[in-house]
């Protein structure tokens, strides 16, 4: 099941097929902890979720903290909608993971880590479960790692219930106490004051899985790749109206052409990157780059041809939004509802600009004044679908639609 | 509902315990256990949990009430949820939604009266390049159209009938 449904899913040449497990812990195992933390400093690594925080800042956090117990989290709650990498990568690539989440421990000293894999993910535990069993049986996990004595470290898996926002580190870190998944106010961060109030890491699984690689093929590798401020690849997921929708391994700073090009999408009038919570690029924009100083995103591409309905994607997230809000504060949760209504207005063609621009300023409030990346990146899909396509959302004049008849279940 | 019956869920619950832990970061994987059994969390079901983790019930409650795969009411044997994000949208959700009401006759939300199948929508299920996406239970189904919802219920009804385990009177407790 897990196989076939990841087989099916097609990929280009990726690194992580070219890493033998064992490689990159073996290297970070025989050099002391800051010394690996320093690899994974020198090759510029930022958190691949999509937030792009430095890796290795927050590691050295996490080390410097005191604390007896620490804990290293891996966040495979991958939620955001369009992405699908981190399902691709826990089932061809576990093993680099897992290896990614022991030098973690390594590094900040923690002997706990945990898995939190969303519900949706269910179908991939089993697979993980035996991966990880056969992690303690070749000594790799447990209580000497690798034969180190005094580096203890095992994983478990925790599932998620179906909440998006749990992908949040810190509302996540409250699912895992057995609450609500409600984002904390920070300060205080996980590197601190994390799961049951002590240093916790919480990192994405491609972040992991990057860890491992330049462990094993070096800094300098990394480094070399990408931009100055993005360094290295990232793993795209490629959806929508293109020939060869699937996961992408590209260097980041890679221009919209290119990747629609690698992926068979040029006729594209649009591409919807970062998810629900991202932008909506259009054409005449598709020089601009992907890496955290422009595009920022977590891997999801949506390539939209000249067809689709941008309003109806626009609605379609708000309403995803609506739903997966948690309701704690005022902007996310009084903003949501209020932008969806306007763009039941511009899809009937009942919009005055007037009021589309308070529309603009709400969400521009919303991006400012909600608590977490939830409620303020919700309405970035609108604001850019208003700012690029006024043409196509604007006077809309709607078909009278004939009398409904009564739906046959018969 | 029997006091025997009763006696019997909290007999299992308290094992259920011994297993998981008894501590607060223990009530997700408890929860997620309770549902897994009966298709639901009943309100006795999270006084007795509330009971035995020493918290307010209220606060299982909020816990079960916030996360959408964790039901007060009794769900059908196979929960059918259909991704309904822009992708899945795009590839043509709408159609296999409307011939998923047309074959099960019930809607969104709700459960079939022989309480075999429940109807919902999920949010993206990860298989934005293979959609439309349904999930089954824990089941994934990818590039699913109106004609294949027949063949996915006449196997789950199949299924059904060999592996009939917990009876509708358990699944009300």
């Amino acid at each position: 099941m897990t196989t076939s449904a990841a087989v099916q899913t097609t990929t280009n040449r990726l690194t992580f097929a070219a890493i033998e497990a064992g490689q990159g812990l073996n290297a970070a195992l025989k050099q002391p902890p800051a010394d690996a933390l320093r690899q994974v400093a020198f090759s510029g690594l930022r958190g691949r979720g999509g937030a792009g925080f430095s890796t290795s800042l927050k590691w050295e956090l996490a080390a410097k903290s005191a604390g007896e117990r620490k804990y290293v989290v891996c966040n495979a709650d991958e939620g955001e909608p369009g992405t699908f990498k981190d399902r691709v990568i826990l089932a061809d690539f576990a093993d680099l993971v897992f290896e990614g989440m022991t030098i973690g421990a390594w590094v900040i000293g923690a002997a706990h880590g945990i898995v939190y894999l969303r519900a949706e993910y269910t179908y991939l535990r089993p697979h993980l479960e035996a991966v990880l069993q056969r992690r303690r049986d070749a000594g790799l996990l447990g209580s000497a790692v690798a034969g180190q004595n005094g580096f203890a470290f095992d994983i478990a898996i925790r599932m998620g219930s179906g909440a998006y926002v749990c992908g949040e580190e810190t509302a996540l870190i409250e699912s895992l106490e057995g609450q609500r998944g409600e984002p904390r106010n920070r300060p205080p961060f996980p590197i601190d004051t994390g799961f049951l109030g002590n240093p916790t890491i919480v990192n994405n699984v491609e972040t992991f899985a990057w860890v491992t690689c330049i462990l094993a093929k070096g800094a300098d590798w990394f480094k070399g790749l990408g931009t100055e401020k993005s360094t290295g690849h990232k793993l795209f997921s490629v959806s929508g109206d293109c020939a060869r929708p699937g996961v992408y391994e590209l260097p980041m700073g890679i221009t919209v052409a290119e990747l629609l090009e690698e992926v068979g999408g040029e006729a594209a009038k649009a591409v919807q990157i970062g998810g629900a919570a991202g932008q909506c690029v259009p054409a005449a924009r598709f020089d601009r780059t992907i890496a955290y100083e422009d595009i920022p995103t977590g891997g999801s591409v949506i390539v939209l041809g000249p067809q689709r309905d941008l309003l109806r994607m626009s609605r379609n997230f708000l309403e995803f939004f609506l739903e997966e809000s948690c309701g704690q504060c005022t902007p996310c949760r009084e903003g949501i509802p209020k932008l969806l209504e306007g763009v039941e207005l511009l899809q009937n063609g009942r919009c005055s600009m007037t009021y589309l621009e308070e529309l603009c300023g709400l969400g521009e409030t919303m991006q400012q004044a909600s608590k977490c990346g939830l409620g303020q990146s919700a309405p970035n899909a609108l604001l850019s679908i208003v700012e690029h396509f006024q043409d196509e959302i604007l006077g809309r004049v709607v078909a009278k639609r004939p009398p409904a008849r009564r739906e046959r279940t018969a | 509902m029997l006091l025997t019956e009763r006696e019997r869920l909290r007999e299992e619950l308290l094992q259920l315990i011994g297993q998981i832990g008894r501590d607060r970061s223990a009530l997700l994987p408890l929860l997620q256990e309770v549902q897994r059994k009966y298709c639901h969390i009943s309100e006795y079901c999270m006084q007795v949990i509330a009971d035995l983790l020493d918290i307010h019930p209220v606060e299982v409650h909020s816990v079960v009430s916030f996360y959408s795969f964790l039901d007060e009411r009794p769900q059908g044997q196979f929960v059918i949820r259909l991704c309904r994000t822009a992708t899945c949208d795009m590839a043509g959700k709408d159609h296999v939604a409307r011939q998923l009401r047309n074959d099960l006759r019930i809607g969104f939300g709700q459960t079939t009266p022989d309480g075999k199948f429940s109807l919902d929508w999920a949010n993206c299920l990860g298989m934005c390049d293979q959609g439309p996406a349904m999930l089954v239970n824990e089941r994934i189904f990818t590039r699913v159209t109106p004609e294949k919802v027949h063949g996915i219920l006449a196997e789950c009804r199949q299924m059904f009938g060999a592996h009939a385990t917990s009876s509708p009177k358990e699944r009300q407790i």
